[in-house]
């Protein structure tokens, strides 16, 4: 498989990063580069083998569903770039 | 007196038990070397006045008779590493400003056992490197040098190696997500221990990898890795994958006695192209084990070629999910906008200029593995050959082996800015010792040997089994000692 300059654009977009397009020969040589480089696994027999999910097989902790933490609206807001009346800021989202 | 800053950690707690020195003493040493240390680029936030405050509370407990192993002692810590109201930004520009609200475990735990805050410290862009060439602060330089070059400390810690060895500060913490903790200790001549998945929690460390990220201690002998990871260890509810074991005292484990231990010699890890020394090093070091005691065996690892491509889908993957959170919302950077620049615009640009090229390349190799009809190709399949990897190590403990012996890099540290940036594969293949550890879980430390031809250090790595640290220092204890590596880098910064 290889990357054209398209699906690195796509890619790129799916990534939510802004690649010029005069940047994206050089994205796509480079994608492939690592793509060829990860096709040795194809020389591998994985068959009936199960995809590895952790490294320790153990069941998730759980938990009580309860409320343990909140009321700090403030420290949650306290790094954000732009926050008012409480709130996030963004640019509009309407279509 | 030897200079207080070149004390280990086990010297140091010697000496302020004797009160030979005060906590406030030792700490003001490295704040000293640290100023003189600029050229090492090795700390990136200096945080003088939460030390200077730390340690004078360590010295009040240590009159009080309540002192632990780690009370007084300068540590600096990661970047990557949450610590409240200083800033904590993984050397990425897209947290610029950053300022957590919260603690991450490690270094609670840390504090809670009375060690000192130096500083915050260099490494690459979200743990993503293996020369710390892509930290938004610049390279972080290894102290030994053998020409006009400067070397690399190697990554993704290099700024806790070249702290460490520089003696700017008594130990460092470090991240091991593919290797990040011992191949810069094997580069810099120090002692990095990355404990087995789950022993350290990972809450409030900058995540790269999830299912692979793994904190652990960078000192310069491995008692002081086993007196750090017992502060650093703990059963932490906040973090999922902690693992419900208690933390032993692995400091007790270190009897220098290894008689009777089978240790595996890989045969998988002679690579096409490793250099002579490297070789011999590592024959050297199955010597030294032998003569204490132990039983040398060739074994077999036979995935073990298949671990660097494996890693470099899975580790990306997860990368660039977790990474999807910095989107100039929340915390950290965000782009100047365009007129009509909507929230798509909005993240596309801030992603683009808060993150560097290998961290953007990474977001997007794994963007794409794990995209509609590539995730079977090769993020599945690059899961099931990690299956087989581990399935590997658990053959080879099954068959009676204690610890696994092989060497930490193929070379020693390189020039910084010497390896083809167009290529980032040149790059990912000085991972090729270290990954496969952190894709089977297990716990391996990386002890200095020798010097090369050049003098500079090389270091041999033993991995042990899942959750027995103990044993795994005790065995790097007899390594160290067999070693008898005591140089140091001639000061020229």
């Amino acid at each position: 498989m290889s990357i054209t300059e398209d699906q690195a654009r796509k890619v790129a977009h799916l990534a939510r990063i802004a690649v010029d397009d005069a940047a994206l020969p050089a994205l796509a040589r480079e994608l492939n580069g690592i793509l060829h480089f990860m096709e040795q696994l194809n020389e591998v027999d994985v068959t009936g083998v199960e995809p590895m999910t952790g490294v320790t097989p153990m069941r998730l902790k759980r938990r009580e569903d309860v409320v343990t933490t909140g009321e700090m609206a403030d420290k949650i807001l306290s790094n954000a770039p732009d926050a008012r009346e409480g709130l996030f800021a963004v640019p509009k989202v309407v279509e | 007196m030897t200079d207080l800053n070149s004390l280990t950690i086990a010297e140091a707690r010697d000496t302020l038990r004797k009160g030979d020195a005060t906590a406030l003493d030792l700490t003001e040493a490295c704040l000293t070397a640290i100023e003189g240390a600029g050229a090492l680029n090795a700390f990136v936030h200096k945080t003088p006045d939460i030390a200077r405050a730390m340690a004078q509370a360590a010295d009040a407990r240590i009159k009080a008779g309540d002192a632990t192993s780690l009370t007084g002692i300068p540590l600096g810590i990661k970047d990557v590493f949450c610590v409240k109201g200083v800033p904590s930004q993984a050397a990425s520009r897209i947290l610029e400003g950053f300022r957590p609200e919260y603690e991450s475990t490690v270094t609670q735990n840390l504090w809670n056992a009375g060690a000192v805050l130096l500083g915050k410290l260099n490494q690459d862009e979200f743990a993503m490197g293996s020369a710390n060439e892509s930290s938004c602060y610049g390279p972080a330089v290894n102290p030994w040098k053998v020409d006009d070059r400067q070397l690399t400390p190697g990554g993704s810690s290099g700024g806790s190696a070249a702290a460490v060895a520089a003696d700017l500060c008594l130990a460092a913490t470090g991240t091991d997500t593919g290797g990040s903790i011992r191949q810069p200790a094997a580069f810099t001549g120090i002692v990095g221990l990355k404990p087995t998945y789950g022993r350290v929690s990972r809450w409030g460390v900058i995540a790269y990898a999830s299912s692979l990220d793994q904190a652990g201690p960078m000192t310069k002998t491995v008692r002081d890795a086993a007196i750090m990871l017992g502060a650093m260890a703990s059963v932490d509810p906040q973090d999922s994958t902690s693992a419900e074991h208690p933390v032993p005292d692995y400091e007790a484990a270190l009897t220098g006695d290894i008689r009777g231990k089978r240790i595996g010699i890989p045969r998988e890890y002679r690579v096409d192209g490793m250099p002579a020394e490297i070789d011999a090093l590592w024959q050297k070091g199955a010597e030294m084990l032998r003569e204490a005691g132990a039983e040398i065996v060739e074994i077999s690892l036979p995935h073990t070629k298949y671990a660097l491509p494996a890693y470099y889908v899975i580790a990306p993957a997860e990368a660039s999910s977790n990474l999807a959170r910095y989107d100039g919302v929340r915390y950290g950077r965000r782009a100047r906008l365009g007129q009509g620049d909507g929230i798509v615009e909005m993240y596309e640009k801030t992603r683009a200029e808060g993150f560097g090229p290998e961290v953007q390349r990474r977001v997007m190799i794994g963007t794409y593995v794990l995209s509609a009809g590539f995730y079977d190709a090769y993020y599945n399949r690059a899961r099931k050959v990690r299956a087989l990897i581990k399935r590997d190590f658990d053959q080879a403990f099954a068959d009676g082996i204690d610890a696994i012996l092989a060497p930490t890099t193929p070379s020693a540290a390189f020039g910084l800015r010497s390896v083809d940036s167009s290529d980032p594969v040149q790059m990912y293949l000085n991972d090729v010792f270290t990954v496969t550890l952190n894709l089977a879980g297990l716990p391996g430390i990386a002890v200095p040997v020798g010097l090369d031809k050049q003098g500079l250090p090389l270091g041999l790595q033993l991995f042990g089994r899942p959750f027995e640290e103990g044993d795994l220092l005790n065995h790097a204890l007899v390594l160290e000692r067999a070693a008898g590596f005591v140089a140091k880098p001639d000061r020229w910064w």
